[in-house]
Parts: structure tokens; C-alpha cells; sequence
């Protein structure tokens, strides 16, 4: 495997990088810091992937800045077979529903930016290597929309159907898409936050997204019952949603 | 530990996963957290891969907790601590010499996992692999080998710290040497390590051979330890401390090494899985006759005569981690643990006379584990020195206070000292008659932190307030 990861020097893309590295993996990084791009290649070299891990720097809030940086990624490893996005912002709904500016950078970088890179590694998985897997973090936050989460629900949503389409629209050239679900994980990002039942550990996770990018799974819950979890909600009448909180 | 509290649907949906932080706050969450003997306290941890931000102003900074008593635990009246345990990446790892460099919040379980198989390991291993590297240097933490390989800190050749005045800085037993000796067993409380690098040991191979002897009594316990540390780089004793009368301090002498290639078995040892207490038992479970007849059984289990065989080195270093959440045993009260080393130079029956001011005293004891010690380390206030150390378990009760208060006047008289990362009861006055070093220490803490900024809540309980 030729992985390209944006967004893995931290939570769920660090764990699941140290699972391919400790297969002996070749890995390309793609980070916001050079610093911690520097330290995440030599965390992973010393963890078994195939040494040097690449590394490039890609904000996903810059997307002139995506072909550049795949450029140097095919440049350092050659083509590559597999892409994977965990890098995303989050923020409260209360948060986003008093700043306008935070909420355009949202949904900037959680729906537009992240296709537009989405689109960006489709065309080079097609072009050079004839298919290959592209692996991104969604949220179960997009399987219906919700009170705590409308608008960050919103642009995982739009990710959700982008991710299927691009699965129905490619399938047959070899692309396979692997949209990932991720419930509460115990990651930076919730470390302030109160743990909620069937909270999971980015080692657990990355274990389900490694296994599902090995069986090309179209759709990931993890942990588990998330799964079970978000079909419940789903079902829930409106009339429910309007009055409960979650 | 420290009670798990379930969070309500709306919590969930609200906080569902982000790999990015935004620059606003969210509401500040506060949850239990507690050394690894129980005793929770309310505090807010703040979790980041990106140690160098979060310790700035920082208080106090904690790795995975398993300091029993209060080490980890912030100040009462700021009840804030950065949790290490993201910041945990190789930095960099020489093949040819073993030197390691990493971030704080590496586990030695994670070195375990990566080291083992390429023939390297951790040169001191204490009795759990659940503890960071920022955690072991804080502590100075010792193994089974004290007497052959002293502290961890005798191994670590460089430190990077945040110091109280804000400033990231390398220190090392050539640059800013008196820095690095506070730090050895300072508790974190010279400043915040950020990182660690640390001269692995080569081993033959990753696999143990260890041989287990039964003996009658706690001085014959102690002779068979110092005979056994000239042959064995790993000696610990169990010591039975219900047994009574003649039998107080009978035990189990365990010595090991690491096996030459052509003993060990082909493949490499690779973790095991391990039973978990999943709630917290009710009290008094921990006491009595039950724990008389374990005891008995696990002595009665051992010949007299010792056996070699091939032992898997999660078994054999990291005892502790048999049974995850072990501390649950003892119900919602906890469990602390009294660890004091007697010097080789007291008279002898040092041991003997702890173990009879234990039961005196009414104590029990279910677990009592005797090492042999070796050279006085680096560290300002490493604890070892050469002799015997004694590690008593001990349910807390109400009298609890009292008897930690008796042994530490009974190891005073001994010319002993406690381990602060066992230790959650022991009264300042204590302290400082038992400890002739701390004049050293803090003057160096003086002088890089005048304040005392960086403080915890067991430096505010031992060293005063005003500390």
C-alpha cells in the first residue's frame, strides 16, 4: 500500500497511521506544521513504515495549494494507491450560531474544501494508478440533522452524499470509497468534553477504518454500536427530534 | 479510576468528533480524577498532542495517573492539570548505541511493543508498563534490577523542559546539570518535561528466565535477596504480612534474567490481554481470613527449591498489570501504598520491626513486596538508597492516617525514607526530618521557579502552602 493521510499527525489519522506503518506501510503525510509533520514521519519511521515517510505541507483551508502538495507527495513515493482524510474543524452549535465567519470556515472546510481535495486525489487515484481507495472521515453527526449539531451535521451530510456518488459514479473504474463514522472518540479535539456512553479510543477506531479499508467497506461505524445507535435516531418521528435534545 | 460518569444523549450529539480545534473555548468540562489508589478530587485535564502550548502557565502536568496518591493531582485551588498522554511520538532512536528520544507521554507499554522485538528495551522497568516517560522521570522510578541498573534517571541523558518562567530548555548532566538532578524523582515540580532521551539497554533476547524459592521468614527474605543480587539482575521478594508470629514476613524470593538466545523460545513474547475488575467491589472485600487463606496458598504454591523456567516479560515485569483496575478491589475507599526503604547501615531486623509496627498497629496488608536497593541515584530526591525497600498495600480506612504516621516515625528512627509516588498520607514534619536532601532540592526549585508556580497537590501537603 502507497497511503497519502491529511489530517494524521493527531487523533484517529495518528492512530491509523501507526497501524499502517506498523505493517510496514509506505506513508505520505500531509499536515498544516512542517514541525509536526517532521516529528509525526520520524514517529512512523521508527514504527516500522517504509522509511522516509513523506511529508507535505496542505492546509485544507487553502485548496489552490492541493495539487502542489500531491505533486511533492507522486515526487517523494511515486504514484500512490490510497488517500485518506481525517482532518476536519469542529465547533458547538452554540459556538457557530453566534459567529457567521466561524460558520462560512466550517463549511468551507468541511464540505468544499474536503471535496475539492476529495476530487483532487480521485482524479490522480483514476488517472495513474487505475482505481484505488479513498478513505474519509465523515461524522455520524450527518446521518440526520439535529439540535446539537445542525450545522456541522450539514456539511458532513453533503460530504456523506458526495462520498456515495462518487462510489455509484466510479466504482466500476476502480475507485472505492470509504466513508468513516466516527461516534464520540477520546481524541484532542473531545478532551474537554464529557465522555458519553460507547465513547471510543482512536486505536479502536483505527483499527475498524483499517479493516475496512482493507475490505473496501463503502460505510464505517466505529466504535460499534454507532451503527446501531444512529439507525435508532433515524427512525425517531419528527415530532421526537423537535422535543428531544440529541 | 475515579468514577466514570455517563453523559446525557445531548452531550453526545453536541460534542460528536473533530480533528480540529476552533480558536473559541468550549464549556469547561470537570471530571474525577485521582492517583491510582482511588481518592478522586474534581479537576479539568487538558489533553493535547501539543505540549509545548498547553504547559504554558501551566500548573502541573500528569501522565497516565498511576502515582497512588495525590503526586498527579493539582492544587486544590486550581484544579487544572495537562494530561500528557497525546504527546506520545518516537522522536528519534540511534539502532547502533540504543538512544531513544521521545515525546513525555510515551508509554513504556508502547516501548514494549516497539523495542522489544528489535532487541532493545527500557534499561528499569517499575511494577506497571501503564506509565509515561515523563511519569518514570518524574518519579525516578526503580525496578527489580535497583541493584545493578539504580534509577531510570541514571539513564536519561537529556530532558527538555518548560520551566516556570515560560522558557522551553534542554538540560543534561553537562548543561544546567543542578535542573537535571532536581528533576530525577522531582515530581514535576521543577517544570514540565516535554521530552526524554533515554539510552536503551541491548538485550540477548526479549524473553525472561526466572526462578521462584520460597523462604521462611522476612530476614531470611532479605539475606536471600542481598545473596541473590550478586548472581540476578532481577530480584523482588513477596512477603506474607498476615502470617503470624514466627511466620510474619515468610515469602516468595523471585530472581530473573534475560534469557541468552539459545534458551529462548523461537518468536517474540507479544502482549497478552488481561482480566479487568470492571466495577468497584464493595468494601471490606480486601480483608480478613480470605486474604489470610490467598496467601497461604500462593506460599504453599512455591517449593523451597528453586526451578528455572522461561517467563513472558509482560508476566514478569509488570505483575501489577495482571488484573487491570486491581484498585476496584478495594472498594469506593481505595487503596494506598506504603513504600519506605531502610538503610543497609540501620541494625538489624529493620524490616522485621515495620512489619510488627504494621500489625501492632492493627494493619493489613495483603500485598508486601521487598526489594534490594542499590547506589543512591542522580536525583535530588530519588528515593532509593542502599538497603531493603518494603511496599505495603494498605485498604484505607478511617485510622489509615494514623498508622502511615506510625510507620514513618518507626522508618525516621531506621533512617529511612518514603517513595512520594507511592505516598498519600504522610504528615510535612515527617517529610522533612526523613528527607536530608531537601534543602538541595528546593534551593534549585527556588531558583528556577521562586513562586513555585508549578506545584501539586501532594508539594502543597509536604512542603506547606507557602511551600
Amino acid at each position: 500500500m502507497r497511503v497519502v493521510l491529511l489530517g494524521a499527525t493527531q487523533g484517529m489519522g495518528r492512530a491509523l497511521a501507526r497501524r499502517l506503518a506498523a505493517r510496514g506501510e509506505t506513508i505520505a503525510l500531509l499536515g498544516r506544521s512542517r514541525r509536526d509533520l517532521e516529528r509525526s514521519a520520524r514517529d512512523l519511521e521508527l514504527r516500522g513504515a517504509r522509511s522516509p515517510v513523506a511529508t507535505a505541507e496542505c492546509d485544507l483551508e487553502q485548496p489552490e495549494g492541493f495539487e502542489r502538495a500531491l505533486d511533492s507527495i507522486e515526487d517523494q513515493i511515486g504514484v500512490f494507491d490510497t488517500v485518506v482524510v481525517s482532518a476536519a474543524l469542529f465547533a458547538s452549535q452554540a459556538e457557530l450560531e453566534e459567529d457567521p465567519e466561524l460558520t462560512r470556515r466550517l463549511l468551507d472546510l468541511d464540505f468544499t474544501a474536503t471535496v475539492l481535495f476529495c476530487e483532487a486525489a480521485r482524479r490522480r487515484l483514476l488517472e495513474r494508478g487505475g482505481g484505488g481507495t479513498l478513505c474519509v472521515f465523515g461524522s455520524v453527526a450527518g446521518d440526520r440533522g439535529r439540535k446539537p449539531v445542525v450545522l456541522y451535521g450539514a456539511a458532513k451530510a453533503g460530504l456523506a452524499a458526495y462520498l456515495e456518488g462518487l462510489d455509484h459514479r466510479y466504482h466500476a473504474r476502480g475507485l472505492r470509497v470509504v466513508c468513516v463514522k466516527p461516534g464520540f472518540v477520546r481524541t484532542a479535539m473531545t478532551a474537554e468534553l464529557k465522555p458519553p456512553p460507547f465513547a471510543g479510543e482512536p486505536d479502536a477506531v483505527a483499527a475498524r477504518v483499517l479493516r475496512a479499508i482493507d475490505r473496501s467497506t463503502p460505510v464505517i461505524y466505529a466504535p460499534a454500536p454507532w451503527r446501531a445507535i444512529m439507525a435508532v435516531i433515524r427512525l425517531l418521528p419528527r415530532a421526537v427530534m423537535r422535543r428531544v435534545d440529541f | 479510576m475515579g468514577g466514570r460518569r455517563w453523559g446525557t444523549l445531548e452531550s453526545v450529539g453536541e460534542r460528536l468528533t473533530t480533528m480540529r480545534r476552533t480558536p473559541h473555548e468550549h464549556a469547561e468540562h470537570y471530571e474525577l480524577i485521582s492517583g491510582w489508589g482511588g481518592q478522586p478530587v474534581r479537576a479539568r485535564q487538558v489533553r493535547t498532542s501539543d505540549l509545548e502550548r498547553a504547559t504554558r502557565g501551566a500548573v502541573l502536568s500528569r501522565g497516565l495517573g498511576r502515582s497512588y496518591g495525590d503526586s498527579s493531582l493539582p492544587p486544590s485551588n486550581h484544579p487544572v492539570v495537562v494530561n500528557t498522554t497525546l504527546a506520545d511520538r518516537l522522536l528519534a532512536f540511534d539502532p547502533d548505541t540504543g538512544l531513544l528520544h521521545a515525546e513525555a507521554g510515551l508509554t513504556l507499554r508502547e516501548l514494549f511493543e516497539v523495542f522489544l522485538a528489535q532487541g532493545w528495551f527500557s534499561p528499569v522497568s517499575p511494577g506497571t508498563w501503564n506509565v509515561t516517560l515523563g511519569g518514570m522521570v518524574a518519579a525516578d522510578v526503580h525496578g527489580k534490577n535497583h541493584h545493578v541498573a539504580g534509577c531510570i534517571g541514571e539513564h536519561v541523558t537529556r530532558l527538555t523542559l518548560r520551566v516556570a518562567d515560560g522558557r522551553v530548555l534542554e538540560c543534561s548532566r553537562e548543561e544546567e546539570p543542578e535542573l537535571f538532578r532536581a528533576t530525577l524523582g522531582g515530581m514535576g515540580l521543577t517544570g514540565h518535561i516535554l521530552e526524554v532521551e533515554l539510552q536503551l539497554e541491548r538485550i540477548p533476547s526479549p524473553w525472561i528466565i526466572a526462578e521462584q524459592l520460597r523462604l521462611r521468614a522476612i530476614d531470611e527474605l532479605i539475606v536471600g535477596l542481598e545473596r541473590s543480587a550478586h548472581d540476578w539482575p532481577f530480584t523482588v521478594a513477596w512477603v506474607d504480612c498476615l502470617a503470624r508470629g514466627a511466620q510474619l514476613g515468610r515469602g516468595v524470593l523471585i530472581r530473573g534474567r534475560w534469557a541468552e538466545p539459545e534458551e529462548a523460545p523461537a518468536g517474540v513474547p507479544t502482549p497478552y490481554r488481561r482480566p479487568s475488575v470492571p466495577w468497584t467491589m464493595p468494601d471490606g472485600l480486601m480483608r480478613g481470613p480470605l486474604m489470610r487463606l490467598f496467601n497461604a496458598g500462593f506460599y504453599a504454591m512455591h517449593r523451597s527449591s528453586p526451578r528455572a523456567r522461561i517467563v513472558h516479560p509482560q508476566a514478569f515485569f509488570y505483575p501489577l498489570d495482571a488484573i487491570a483496575h486491581w484498585p476496584r478491589l478495594y472498594g469506593r475507599r481505595g487503596v494506598t501504598q506504603y513504600q519506605c526503604v531502610l538503610p543497609r547501615a540501620a541494625r538489624p531486623g529493620a524490616a522485621r520491626r515495620v512489619l510488627e509496627t504494621l500489625s501492632e498497629r492493627g494493619g493489613a496488608s495483603f500485598l508486601c513486596v521487598a526489594k534490594d536497593c542499590g547506589a543512591e541515584g542522580t536525583g535530588f530526591l530519588s528515593f532509593p538508597m542502599p538497603g531493603v525497600s518494603l511496599a505495603l498495600d494498605l485498604p484505607i480506612r478511617d485510622d489509615t492516617p494514623a498508622l502511615v504516621a506510625a510507620l514513618n516515625e518507626r522508618v525516621i528512627e531506621e533512617g529511612g525514607r518514603i517513595y512520594l509516588a507511592k505516598d498519600a498520607f504522610t504528615r510535612r514534619e515527617h517529610f522533612t526530618k526523613m528527607e536530608q536532601r531537601l534543602k538541595d532540592w528546593r534551593s534549585v526549585r527556588d531558583r528556577w521557579d521562586p513562586t513555585h508556580s508549578i506545584r501539586s497537590a501532594q508539594s502543597e501537603r509536604l512542603l506547606g502552602n507557602a511551600q
